[in-house]
């Protein structure tokens, strides 16, 4: 089936030559951070995660997310989504994929990461976090791919990958469950100790996922024959909507307990991410984009003659996406370190090498999603499915 | 088979290809690595051929033995002890880290990161002199918001 | 089609046989040879200080009255191989002098006494008793020992940070780049510390197995500091908390620290 990747369109090479040099870029970049070390980033003693785990913490919930539209169509038998499954699972292996690069480029020790599985350690939640990725990564190439070869050869999938797939739909909520934990049990820091982290992050993923899902099924349909269908289509925007507004609400749960209480240790961070604080104020800008972005799709999503408007669909999706991806890629894990434990302030920004390694991240993969999305295409074609 | 006139010499291309460190270096004396032993001493925690066999696990064995269970005195099999210090017990008999060490490490090609942390002989007599571009700077303030 | 399919599951068969076989092979040879450790004893350092539970009491009064001092901090930077980066963004410290409010945040306010608001206090590594870095740690690099010193092993440390969020007194560092241009006059009885690896105080650990108290107990000329053990009733340091009022950072983590403040 591979072979199908390795034929296609000057479009298609010019795409894969473009992610490919990207992701060189990035690679450059790594080299030198492993020369000089992580001191190349813009992270600091106070503020000790950065973009990395920022981008892992996101792209774990766009792993989680194929859920969205496995569980409708396994569990509900929900016919419309037959054809979007597979592509939902594609993704979350390139997600996933991309999670564990971003942990490599984060950690201080590269070659020693071994160590997590040499010296396993039940009471770190890392250590489950490793379990349930790489688990998570084999369940959807063995779900994936089984249905892509069973499409392939003009057959229905395989009986025994019926219990991996059972067994993915739990696990995805596991992947970002276990990821909130390693945030949420930590003490002292108050932006992240909260029994809502784990919602909130099942919440945004949900919306997030499904809307860059729905964002590069419109762009297959616009280079190829595939149609998603307009029933599925409309179905997911239904999910991303109910989502949305779950993350809004679970957000503003967030808000009323720090400011109703009127515990300052609750307020400082979400103080410094809104207002800024002592005169610090360098998120600020991107916070009120964030849930500009997000309220403003969740208003419009609510309404269903936008909501079911094809046309203006994708663009919503894009806002879903630039919100969640602030909000989470950005303000929740730095945030949660300003001030720091002895009260004081130090600020973060990403440095040009830093956002140039996390750019070779995404563009490998974007480049694994191209490939692999390029295999169901034209084994779609070759079936005459499309 | 089919295409068995590409296959066959396909693979005794790859099979020369793979051995041929051992053609290369057919007939070719085998290079001797010397290492400096300490002249003011004649043996080691354990015996010679011991420590060329498993000084690298014996180091293993001390540091968790010393950092993670807090002992510090290794008793060897001759019921002698030793204080388990490397920087200020192995290298205070085996005095340099390039006569010693590195020959034998070179040859076959390992580079243990020892040296990363721990301070060998040579850069305890160079650091001093080593010109460190370094800003200096003054007593640290104590911090405030 | 099928014919050539079984072909390739009795390949794959022979193969991992095959591969069984080297590996048993390959485990008795080395068996045969004894080419195995010998399992070799260890004991403690003779005249090594030994306590149920290491603490340090600081008398922060006794620091109010010498408020240029940093011997402690100096001392302990110096043997440690503690380097100074010019940015502050790169900072390593073990020890250091921060204002009682940073030290004890949202338990000073702003009717406390003149004295106690202008006092700079020491912070370090706490030492606690249920260690949220120990919780977080995914490789056992740090761990608790049985005297309750928290301990670093940095041979394992793969530089995750995980420690760094999840320690309440920010008493962890990072190196962000090679420490070893930055540290000027270095100690060369004490290794040094490579990129990529979290340190912080270790309560001296190896002066103890020497028999002497940690370097920043003995550089205090002031007697300021009294390390002691916890766990015994006569111990100076029970004797000191008594007697004294005292004080713990952030008791209400439920973290139980090993360092008290006289106040």
């Amino acid at each position: 089936m591979f072979e199908k990747a390795l034929v296609g369109s000057k479009k298609y090479y010019a795409l894969v030559f473009f992610l490919a040099s990207l992701f060189l870029i990035g690679l450059i970049c790594f080299i030198y951070q492993m020369k000089v070390g992580l001191g190349i980033t813009g992270m600091s003693r106070d503020v000790s995660w950065g973009f990395y785990i920022a981008q892992f913490t996101y792209l774990v919930g766009i792993a989680a997310s194929g859920v969205m539209v496995v569980l409708p169509y396994y569990l509900h038998n929900y016919k419309e989504y037959a054809r979007l499954v597979i592509f939902g699972e594609f993704m979350a292996i390139a997600a996933v994929i991309m999670c564990i690069l971003f942990i490599l480029v984060d950690i201080g020790q590269t070659h020693r990461v071994m160590n997590v599985a040499l010296h396993p350690t039940p009471n770190s939640v890392m250590f489950y976090d490793m379990i349930v990725l790489c688990g998570y990564l084999m369940l959807n190439i063995i779900c994936g791919w089984t249905a892509l070869s069973a499409m392939y050869k003009g057959t229905k999938y395989p009986k025994w990958v019926k219990p991996f797939i059972y067994l993915s739909i739990p696990w995805a909520f596991s992947i970002h469950t276990v990821t909130a934990f390693l945030y949420a049990g930590m003490p002292d820091r108050h932006l992240w100790l909260t029994a809502v982290m784990a919602p909130r992050f099942l919440a945004s993923a949900f919306c997030s996922g499904p809307a860059l899902l729905l964002i590069l099924l419109y762009i297959v349909k616009t280079f190829t024959k595939f149609d998603p269908g307009e029933k599925a289509i409309k179905a997911l925007a239904k999910t991303i909507t109910y989502a949305l507004i779950a993350n809004l609400f679970l957000f503003g749960c967030e808000l009323f307990t720090a400011f109703y209480s009127g515990i300052p240790a609750h307020q400082h961070s979400l103080i410094y991410l809104f207002a800024g604080l002592e005169g610090h104020n360098k998120l600020v800008p991107w916070m009120w984009t964030a849930y500009a972005c997000m309220v403003i799709a969740a208003i419009l999503l609510v309404i269903p003659q936008v909501r079911n408007n094809l046309q203006l669909l994708p663009f919503l999706c894009l806002l879903v996406v630039i919100g969640t991806w602030i909000d989470k890629g950005m303000g929740l894990v730095i945030g949660g370190f300003i001030p720091n434990p002895l009260h004081e302030i130090t600020e973060y920004m990403p440095t040009l090498p830093e956002v140039m390694i996390s750019v070779g991240i995404w563009a490998l993969g974007f480049l694994i999603v191209t490939v692999l999305y390029k295999m169901v295409i034209s084994v779609m074609e070759s079936r005459r499915l499309i | 088979m089919h295409d068995a006139g590409k296959v066959i010499p396909g693979i005794i291309i790859f099979v020369v290809f793979v051995t041929l460190p051992f053609w290369w270096n057919v007939g070719k004396a085998v290079p001797k690595v010397e290492v400096e032993l300490p002249k003011e001493y004649t043996s080691c925690v354990e015996d010679k051929s011991f420590m060329i066999r498993e000084h690298m696990k014996l180091l293993d064995n001390w540091r968790n033995e010393v950092v993670r269970n807090g002992y510090g005195v290794y008793v060897n099999s001759k019921g002698q002890t030793f204080h388990m210090k490397f920087q200020e017990g192995c290298m205070k008999c085996h005095s340099s880290k390039e006569r010693f060490c590195d020959r034998c490490h070179n040859f076959v090609a390992v580079k243990p990161y020892c040296w990363n942390c721990h301070i060998s002989p040579e850069e305890k007599k160079g650091w001093a002199t080593k010109k460190s571009n370094v800003e200096t700077f003054s007593k640290q303030p104590a911090s405030h918001h | 089609m099928g014919n050539k399919k079984i072909k390739r599951r009795n390949f794959l068969k022979a193969a991992g046989f095959a591969s069984l076989a080297g590996a048993w092979a390959a485990a008795t040879a080395g068996f045969l040879s004894g080419q195995r450790v010998k399992a070799q004893a260890v004991k403690p350092t003779p005249n090594s200080l030994v306590a149920g539970r290491w603490a340090l009491v600081i008398d922060t009064r006794i620091c109010a009255e010498h408020p240029e001092c940093r011997d402690c901090i100096e001392a302990c930077h110096k043997w440690h191989n503690v380097p100074r980066f010019p940015d502050k963004q790169h900072e390593i410290k073990w020890i250091w002098k921060t204002h009682f409010h940073n030290a004890f945040p949202y338990q000073s306010h702003e009717y406390d006494n003149e004295d106690v608001k202008k006092r700079e206090v020491i912070v370090l590594c706490n030492h606690c008793e249920h260690p949220p870095c120990v919780r977080v740690c995914p490789t056992q690099a740090t761990f608790k020992r049985e005297d309750g010193i928290v301990m670093m092993d940095m041979h394992r440390c793969i530089g995750c940070r995980f420690c760094m969020g999840a320690c309440p007194y920010g008493a962890r560092s990072f190196n962000w780049l090679d420490p070893r241009p930055y540290i000027k006059e270095p100690n060369m009885a004490y290794p040094t510390r490579m990129k990529g690896v979290v340190e912080k105080c270790i309560f001296c650990f190896d002066k103890l197995h020497e028999g002497k108290l940690p370097v920043c107990v003995r550089a205090c000329k002031y007697g300021a500091l009294t390390f002691g053990d916890l766990a015994d009733p006569h111990s100076k340091v029970n004797e000191l908390l008594r007697k004294h009022f005292n004080i713990r950072r952030k008791v209400n983590l439920g973290t139980g620290p090993s360092v008290f403040y006289i106040i």
